[in-house]
């Protein structure tokens, strides 16, 4: 059994009288420091799976073992970048790892210590410039620089990101995936990522999870990339196996799994 | 492709492929005066000529022998002492407008301090909750049309005693706008930040300080602001029946007294102290609120 271990988890709203089955039977083993992508269709439930994951929301039916234990509710071992980086806007850059830190380290470090690991974090990103800066002061990628040292601060046993850029532009896109690929080389974090883009799922992960379309999506194929790491977007461009790679996503994509426009 | 230039520049150009029309430059009329100053003077200048046309058009409406309105000059004559002397002390019911300003702020401060914390935390815990809102929320859309004074003959019955019952009355008039739009702040909380709160495990005080409040700031502070107005409006209408020494039981006495000289004077008194508790309200809103609106 894997670190992280997702074993036969359903989900189904329940709204009133209405019921949605979203996820049906997800079954998922993913060892400790594995980067993983998780790419489907728009509304396939993907930020479902990552929410149950997160413990922001219950499972239906099934289990999560995170480590050993039941995931059960939210917590800093599970850090979440969400996709529209929800940066507490009327806190500085600084103040918004701060939070995340003193929650989680209070007792642990002593003040300067803190101080230090906030810093760091905020390195780790290239935004030490921009501590006193108000997210509101900052661009969108700057943003999503600091939701990812928030999360790290916290020193989650898994980083779970659900389509962290997926309002960015490619140049910044691009740029953002060599940092989070430098710090997974670093750190070696458990990270799991939502994305619409599949080179950036071939360019970033160990394993690639495709998901079926819902209602009741399920993993529909997981596909193994066998590139050497560290990974450089320009060589890999050629690679063969990274060729091989995006053509096997695509074809789930596109020719099995194709969108279907879902009558709302 | 035409490139029509500045022909007429007002007509809307009927929907034309391509049309570049370059506006004249405006020429920069008006007095050469450093920023400031300018600024100062479109601000202030146009309000000063329409009281003066005001007070013109009143001393030629008033000035008929036996009319029964003071003019303005008459208002002068008879109460400048008033205007010129806030704070002058010449018996315990002899005293500057001034003071009996802020005796009347005094209880304000009473009532609507406690309206405001109370009100806060209420309409907390009830935005936080589907099930309060909808069982309290029409109560309180009803109460907060009562008047003030209706509360009055109430709140003398159950205090004995006219001070706390003033305060009492601007207390529940102001309480009701802060309650419902907390209320209304907490329930527009995005979920995002909810879930940051939730994996960071912040207990519900550390929540209230840190998530709820800052993020429900713009809302509460509307909600203060109109209570703030609220007060002021319930303080001066309790003070003339209930007495004392405020500024609301000076136009009663004045009344009684016939000095509607004085009486014109201390409504614009009233009125300024309530420009400026808005003011106030509105600019702690603006200096606290500085960044839950941006982003
Ligand atoms: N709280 C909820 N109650 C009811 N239905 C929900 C809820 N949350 C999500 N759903 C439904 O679950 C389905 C999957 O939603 P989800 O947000 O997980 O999709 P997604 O794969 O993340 O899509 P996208 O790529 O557009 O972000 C959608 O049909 C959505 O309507
Ligand atoms: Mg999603």
């Amino acid at each position: 059994m894997g670190y992280l271990n997702i074993s036969h988890v359903d989900k189904t709203f329940v709204t009133g009288s209405k019921r949605a089955e979203v996820l049906r039977d997800i079954r998922l083993d993913i060892a400790q420091g594995e980067f993983v992508s998780i790419i489907g269709h728009s509304g396939c439930g993907k930020s479902t799976l990552l929410n149950l994951i997160a413990g922001l929301t219950d499972v239906t039916k099934g289990g999560i073992k995170l480590d050993g234990f039941e995931v059960k509710a939210p917590g800093p071992d599970r850090a979440v970048v969400f996709q529209n980086h929800s940066l507490l806007p009327w806190l500085t850059v600084y103040d918004n790892v701060k939070l995340a830190v003193e929650k989680v380290f209070r007792g642990v470090k002593n003040k300067a210590e803190r101080h230090e690991w906030i810093l760091h974090n905020l390195d780790l990103v290239q935004m030490r410039h921009a501590a006193d800066k108000r997210p509101g002061e900052i661009s969108g990628g700057m943003r999503q620089r600091v939701g990812i040292a928030r999360a790290l601060a916290m020193e989650p046993k898994v980083l779970l990101l659900d389509e962290p850029f997926g309002a960015l532009d490619a140049l910044t896109r691009a740029h953002l995936q060599d940092a989070v690929m430098d710090i997974h080389a670093r750190l070696g974090n458990t990270m799991i990522m939502i994305t619409h883009d599949v080179d950036e799922a071939v360019l970033l992960a160990d394993r690639i999870v495709m998901m079926t379309n819902g209602p009741a999506a399920t993993i529909g194929e997981v596909l193994d990339v066998n590139l050497p790491r560290p990974r450089e977007r320009i060589s890999a461009a050629t690679d063969p196996t990274y060729l091989k790679a995006r053509q096997a996503v695509l074809r789930f994509l596109y020719e099995r799994h194709r969108f279907v426009e879902a009558a709302e | 492709m035409s490139a029509v230039t500045q022909m007429k520049p007002q007509a809307p150009a009927p929907k034309a492929s391509a049309t570049i029309s370059t506006l004249p430059e405006r020429p920069r009329k008006g007095l050469a005066l450093p920023g400031w100053a300018n600024s100062l003077a479109v601000n202030t200048l146009p309000p000063l000529v329409v009281v003066l046309v005001i007070l013109a058009v009143w001393q030629i409406a008033f000035s008929a022998p036996g009319s029964n309105l003071p003019t303005p000059t008459t208002v002068w004559a008879e109460s400048s002492d008033l205007i010129l002397e806030p704070f002058y002390v010449y018996g315990s019911q002899d005293i500057g407008l001034g003071w009996r300003v802020l005796t009347s702020l005094e209880r304000v401060a009473y009532g609507f301090g406690f309206a405001a914390l109370i009100g806060i935390v209420v309409g907390a815990v009830i935005g936080q909750s589907v099930w309060m809102m909808r069982g309290l929320d029409p109560i309180f859309q009803v109460l907060r049309t009562v008047p003030p004074l209706a509360w009055l003959p109430i709140s003398l019955a159950a205090f004995m005693d006219s001070r706390p019952s003033a305060i009492f009355v601007i207390f529940i008039t102001a309480i009701w706008p802060v309650i419902i739009n907390t209320a209304a702040g907490v329930r527009n909380i995005p979920q995002d930040y909810r879930n940051v709160a939730q994996v960071l495990r912040l207990n519900h005080i550390e929540f209230f300080f840190k998530i709820m409040v800052p993020a429900a700031a713009p809302y509460i502070f509307s909600g203060l602001r109109i209570g703030v107005g609220l007060s002021w409006l319930a303080i001066v209408a309790a003070e003339m029946l209930t007495g004392g020494v405020g500024i609301g039981f000076f136009i009663w006495d004045a009344w009684n007294s016939s000095r509607l000289t004085d009486i014109i004077v201390a409504l614009v008194y009233i009125g300024v102290v309530g420009l400026l508790l808005d003011k106030l309200v509105g600019f702690i809103g603006r200096v606290v609120t500085r960044g839950t609106s941006e982003a």
